[in-house]
């Protein structure tokens, strides 16, 4: 278990180095990050100020390696639109998008797995039929076009709720069910099949031919085997959530990091745009790492060799 | 003395898209108290899903129906789900043919035994362990303590087999099936679990339905035989008697596919039956084995065949008893 | 002896596997529904010229923001309505499924050639080509695509072709790990070692062994990364860093209509409503398409 472990944390930190530097690659070569920053009208001198400024003119390999070092001790640059340590900006907004990928991340499970539960117990019944209706459209909805619906209808027509910031609790609501919906199909259809599998297995039959009663035929010796491959995915798809909050954030004016990012992008502050790629995929790194630990640990042909 | 477990007339019906499967079409059998009663049959032909009725455990599409399942003198047809799961593991109990995926991979050997004593019995978790320990010893598992820590992954085809009928007995049911309990098995534990099972059987005095397609097996293990084809039971009686008069021409052919020792010479063919099993969906008039029996007449393809009894326990659905046993003599005195 | 075989069940026929498929794809509300939505959006995009009403860029702004012809101020002339600029909201939705289909389909080629190679190849040969293709694959799905979708597209300036490249080069991920995992599985089958001690070429085995059936689960895949990059294309569109205006992209309909949302809700709706009809009627024929092709179908 410790070897295990030990293993796939280096993968992952060996993850976290390749896709860091491909982003760096990616941001730095798509276009010429000094004309970017200085605007596209800007005179050549202006230009070239900016690119001896921010060290644009030495190699790219160079450059990258000088920001992986600082990046290591915590220091991603500053940005030059704010004029502030990047390490700052973002650490004001984070937690704003923690909060939002953790509500959407309730939302998506206590939708999904119960859902997928039942609908697998009672398979071609109306509420099967709902919960495939459900991840059906969930998998087809737009998620701005979806988060816009809950703003003209709960916020608009019906005035419920804000429709957009993040000041109080009542903010976060429709961000985090328009963000956790958009999550929740695949979640459902997991839970669903998996169920589904587990209830025609042999062992389920020599549960009930013990006698066992349906509720520790289904809560012990079905659900314990099913829920694994779901913990798993349900760990990925926190991280995949916050990768793709922004779009959410943008339209409910959530100020946190996928809107700044958004905002950066526009701004062509590419210090905290990398950053902020960065943080997402280490969130996901390790996301997938304490999937496959809980994973291995849940799993007693994985864990006992 | 009345039957243990007798049964009369059951059907086991799965509706498909292109008609309804007549898996068991209304069969008959009965087991006592310390006897075996062996189910025949090939792949498909209803013998599993017969026993599965019993047990009130068929999959979810199947029905079933029966003119009588009667149990220790108590009727089965009609009694609810719940009942029935008091009666599962503690009056019966199944082992089932898989043992590599019949237990549950997340839980130990130890919680999955204790669990079917526990369901039934108000004992205390010490008492289901030592039970536990008392059986793993008595179906030849040494170390039987440390086992009840370990996971069904750890432990070979033929150790999972053994807790499997370890976990049957735990409640000491009157009665036990084993559903082929030993096809998924080497050669050599088969054997084994075969001597084991027929040692506990009768040393716990367990009525014993052993269901199985090698009649070698029927003829170590069997007091009395049920043959089935096609849903159907086509041949039933004591097993020494069949064995040694087999009347319907497809028990009469399955013998003949078996090598007999010090019988069959060196190089010799062994029989066959020609030709395949119908499909059971629909319904189907006449003799179920007419497509395949050499000595089909256009009877057997009209009339409705009955069980025909001929002594106490013995009976077979054929048309053309004396004809076909005058056959089946005279190539026993071939031979 | 008599060996010759009689059916007794004479009604039964077996019908033959196309005709099975057939019979199932018939029966399959999903998959008919799906296919023919779809089937009527790329007749609507392909027949944009003919069908559309009006030029979706024709400006007219003394018709701006007129309501579709089921409100009570809207009028035939603009069955939709029209937007902030008085172009008809009819003509655009149909030129913008031309963009949503061309987006959709070019993605999935470019990502389904780099994810089949890498798939096949990593699950036919494993060992090291496996290693450095799972290694890929785990780096792509760690890099966040969306935002560095945005943020290239966003350096290199938006168009059609830059957004089917970036996507094309990002979402090929699916389509190496289900082809990689499909392959696998055929590696260890008899017939392909049949072929491999019959002396056929690797590339032989793999493309007359291998492809073929591994294809009804390189069909699903396509489907479903086809909705993918639509949707993506759409999110990076609505965010104003995709297809740049006056393209009528359907995302970019909905970004320019929010500012209208509070008394033209409908600006909004019908865009966003045509995505969704898109994408689900893709996913509905993917999905059929598994269930259908699918060894045990699904009752």
């Amino acid at each position: 278990m410790l070897v295990y472990t030990g293993k796939r944390i280096v993968l992952a930190l060996l993850v976290a180095v390749t896709v860091s530097f491909i982003s760096f690659m990616i941001l730095n070569l798509s276009g010429d990050p000094a004309i970017a920053l200085a605007g596209a009208d800007a005179t050549p001198e202006e230009i070239k100020f900016v690119r001896e400024k921010y060290g644009l003119d030495r190699p790219i390999l160079v450059q990258y390696i000088e920001w992986a070092g600082r990046a290591i001790q915590g220091n991603f640059g500053e940005s030059p639109y704010f004029n502030q340590p990047v390490k700052d900006i973002i650490g004001d907004r984070i937690g704003v998008t923690l909060i939002l990928g953790l509500c959407a991340f309730l939302f998506a499970v206590c939708l999904a797995i119960p859902l997928g539960v039942i609908a697998a117990i009672r398979p071609n019944t109306w509420i099967d039929r709902t919960a495939l209706t459900i991840s059906v459209f969930g998998q087809a909805m737009p998620n701005f076009f979806f988060g816009l619906i809950l703003i003209i209808v709960f916020g608009v027509i019906l005035r419920w709720l804000p429709i957009s910031g993040g000041e109080s609790w009542r903010h976060f609501i429709m961000p985090a069910i328009a963000l956790g919906y958009y999550g929740s199909p695949a979640l459902m259809r997991l839970t669903r099949t998996g169920m589904m599998e587990v209830l025609a297995s042999d062992y389920i039959r020599t549960a009930r031919s013990k006698g066992l009663r349906p509720g520790p035929v289904l809560f012990k010796h079905a659900l314990r085997n099913a829920i694994i491959p779901v913990v798993s995915l349900a760990f990925v798809l926190f991280g995949y959530m916050l990768g793709g909050a922004f779009v959410i954030e943008y339209v409910f004016a959530v100020n946190g990091v996928g809107f700044l990012a958004v905002r950066s992008i526009e701004r062509a502050d590419l210090p905290v745009v990398q950053a902020i790629i960065l943080l997402l995929s280490f969130i996901y790194v390790t996301m997938t790492l304490l999937s496959d630990i809980l994973n291995a640990y849940l799993d007693p042909r994985i864990r006992v060799k | 003395m009345s039957a243990l477990l007798k049964v009369r007339d059951l059907h086991v019906d799965i509706p498909l898209a292109a008609g309804v499967l007549h898996a068991v079409r209304g069969v008959d059998f009965s087991v006592d108290r310390g006897q075996t009663l062996s189910l025949v049959g090939e792949s498909g032909c209803g013998k599993s899903l017969s026993v599965l009725a019993v047990m009130n455990l068929l999959p979810k599409k199947a029905t079933w129906h029966a003119n009588t399942i009667a149990f220790d003198g108590q009727e089965l047809d009609g009694v609810s789900e719940w009942q029935m799961a008091n009666i599962r593991g503690s009056k019966m109990a199944m082992i089932f043919q898989e043992p590599m995926t019949a237990l549950n991979p997340c839980y130990t050997i130890g919680n999955q035994l204790e669990e079917a004593l526990l369901r039934h019995q108000p004992v205390s978790r010490n008492k289901a362990r030592d039970r536990a320990v008392y059986l793993l010893e008595k179906v030849g598992i040494t170390a039987a303590d440390s086992r009840l820590k370990q996971y069904p992954h750890q432990l070979s085809g033929g150790l999972r087999q053994r807790v499997m009928i370890a976990m049957g007995l735990m409640c000491g049911p009157p009665l036990i099936i084993a559903d082929e309990p030993t096809t998924a098995l080497d050669v050599t534990i088969q054997a084994q679990i075969l001597a084991l099972l027929a040692s506990l059987q009768k040393e716990f005095d367990m009525g014993m339905i052993l269901i199985t397609h090698d009649l070698g097996v029927v003829a170590r293990m069997a007091d009395s035989v049920a043959v089935m084809y096609c849903g159907q039971v086509v041949e039933t009686g004591r097993a020494i008697e069949l064995f040694e008069n087999p009347l319907h021409p497809y028990t009469q052919g399955l013998l003949r596919c078996i090598p007999v020792p010090g019988k069959t010479k060196p190089g010799e063919h062994l029989g066959s039956i020609p030709g395949i099993v119908p499909t059971p969906i629909g319904e189907q008039t006449g003799c179920v084995f007419q497509n395949r029996c050499s000595y089909v007449t256009d009877d057997c393809t009209s009339a409705k065949i009955g069980l025909a009894r001929i002594s106490a326990g013995r009976a077979y659905r054929c048309l053309l008893r004396p004809k076909v046993s005058q056959k089946n003599m005279s190539e026993s005195q071939a031979i | 002896m008599n060996t010759e075989i009689s059916v007794p069940f004479k009604d039964i026929s077996f019908p033959t596997p196309r005709q099975m498929t057939l019979r199932q794809a018939r029966r399959h509300k999903g998959f008919l529904l799906g296919s023919s939505v779809l089937l009527l959006i790329i007749i609507m995009a392909l027949l944009a010229p003919l069908l559309a009403p009006h030029d979706p860029y024709d400006q007219n702004l003394s018709k701006r923001l007129t309501p579709p012809v089921w409100h009570a101020k809207g009028t035939w002339d603009h069955p939709l309505g029209t937007d902030n600029l008085g172009r008809d909201y009819l003509s655009r939705l149909m030129y913008g499924a031309r963009i949503s289909l061309i987006i959709g389909v070019a993605a999935m080629l470019i990502s389904g050639v780099i994810g089949t190679t890498m798939g096949v190849l990593a699950g036919f040969f494993g060992g090291r080509v496996d290693m450095v293709v799972n290694a890929m694959i785990t780096t792509r799905l760690a890099l966040p695509i969306m935002l560095v979708a945005l943020a290239v597209v966003a350096l290199v300036g938006g168009s059609l072709q830059i957004v089917v490249l970036v996507l094309g080069l990002m979402i090929w991920n699916r389509f190496a790990l289900v082809m990689r995992a499909s392959t696998q599985q055929l590696r260890s089958m008899d017939y392909v070692s049949a072929a491999k001690a019959a002396g056929c070429s690797t590339p032989r085995i793999i493309l007359t062994e291998v492809m073929p059936n591994i294809m009804n689960n390189l069909i699903v895949v396509a489907t479903l990364e086809i909705t993918r990059a639509i949707l993506i294309e759409a999110s990076l569109s609505f965010l104003g860093m995709g297809v740049q205006p006056p393209l009528p992209s359907w995302g970019l309909m909905v970004a320019e209509a929010k500012g209208f949302m509070l008394f033209s809700p409908w600006m909004i709706a019908i865009p966003g409503a045509a995505i969704f009809i898109l994408v689900l009627s893709i996913n509905l024929l993917g999905d059929g398409i598994r269930d259908i092709t699918a060894p045990e179908g699904r009752s």
